[in-house]
């Protein structure tokens, strides 16, 4: 009987592979999604582009087998909108960690998301900054304790689909590391919505969040995603922020149509300059 | 009285080598095939072993779980 490869082989650069990520890390999980989501939504190879930040889920660039850039930190979504208005053809997907996106990057986050750029962003939020040690986020729950808060965390996080929906994403959904098959769905149906969609992937991160937390390790966590998480689609995104404790509203919340910053200019140029105008090439 | 024998569905493939031991794999397949095996890997790693691969469907579930892109499964 002969083997079937695994189907998140062809995606990888193998020879980069095994992976820094620590055990029980929930980013090679959605690495898995991705890429059968890729899968499913037929785009081919040669057409999709990764660009990744920095952080632990920027390294999600570097071990993809197709076009991928790792940027400099918080800079993922710039490069991708040069990228998409320089190559329109090219499918472009912007992974990377909460950080990076909303830290560091967060201004550039909501212009892509208002001016509704063709591109896909997947967040892959851990609650903390992985790879520097720990340190608070924008996204730490109230309570939380991590390195720069070793009494607990009393600023009010973002609740990143609040914040994307009011921004302009057409497509927004929540999942945890737990729904896979419902991640590899949101991901196909984000890949495919034309315009800017966002997919928010709530992740374990052991070593630095969960050890400290007193919530255990990589395992546990997924656990504790099994036990506090409450499918609700379509929810107000206002009503879906995190805490320590309570539920973890996942689900498909914003799924609408804009026009896309590519369409609106075209046609906003066409009307103005008509024959003029020189529409940029498909 | 015989139990029917059931035609086995699916397979399961680990890359023992690649694992790091997290036990997603094992905590989440529904059919309970798999067990973290007590041998060690070169890394000193458990890694997970088949313990009842008939049970196998074939879902792929450990593969979409596997962080670590060390397990997977098909249907035959």
């Amino acid at each position: 009987m002969s083997e079937r490869a695994n189907p998140v082989e062809r995606y990888l650069r193998s020879d980069r592979i095994p992976h820094i990520w620590c055990p029980g890390c929930g980013i090679g999980t959605t690495v898995n999604c991705f890429t059968r989501a890729i899968d499913e939504s037929g785009i081919p190879m040669d057409r999709l582009a990764v660009v990744s930040g920095i952080g632990c889920t920027g390294r999600v660039a570097g071990y993809m087998h197709v076009d991928s850039f790792h940027t400099t930190h918080g800079r993922a979504i710039p490069f991708a909108t040069g990228l998409k208005l320089a190559a329109p053809g090219m499918k472009v997907v912007v992974y990377s960690g909460d950080g990076d996106l909303f830290a560091i990057g967060g201004n550039h986050f909501i212009h892509a998301a208002r001016r509704n750029l063709d591109m896909t962003v997947v967040c892959v939020n851990n609650l903390t900054y992985g790879m520097t040690g720990g340190q608070l986020t924008p996204t730490t729950p109230e309570e939380a304790i991590a390195s720069t808060s070793p009494y607990g965390n009393f600023e009010q996080p973002f609740n990143l689909p609040y914040l994307a929906e009011s921004c302009g994403a057409v497509y927004v959904a929540r999942w945890t590391t737990y729904h896979v098959t419902h991640l590899k769905k949101a991901m196909r149906e984000a890949l495919l919505k034309k315009g800017f969609s966002f997919v928010e992937v709530i992740s374990p991160c052991p070593t630095l969040y969960g050890r400290r937390n007193r919530i255990g390790d990589g395992l546990d966590e997924v656990k504790t995603y099994k036990q506090r998480s409450v499918i609700r689609n379509g929810a107000p995104t206002s009503e879906v922020s995190l805490g320590m404790t309570g539920p973890i509203v996942v689900g498909k919340f914003v799924d609408r149509e804009r026009p896309t910053y590519q369409d609106a200019m075209d046609q906003f140029y066409a009307r103005k300059l008509g024959d003029r105008y020189a529409r940029a090439s498909q | 009285m015989a139990q029917p024998t059931r035609r086995v569905r699916g397979v399961v493939v680990i890359h023992a080598e690649r694992c790091k031991g997290c036990g997603l794999c094992v905590e989440f397949c529904p059919t309970d095939v798999l067990a973290l095996s007590p041998a060690f890997t070169s890394k000193g790693y458990h890694p997970p072993e088949v313990v009842r691969g008939e049970a196998c469907s074939g879902c792929d579930l450990c593969g979409m779980y596997c962080p670590d892109f060390a397990i997977y499964g098909y249907r035959l």
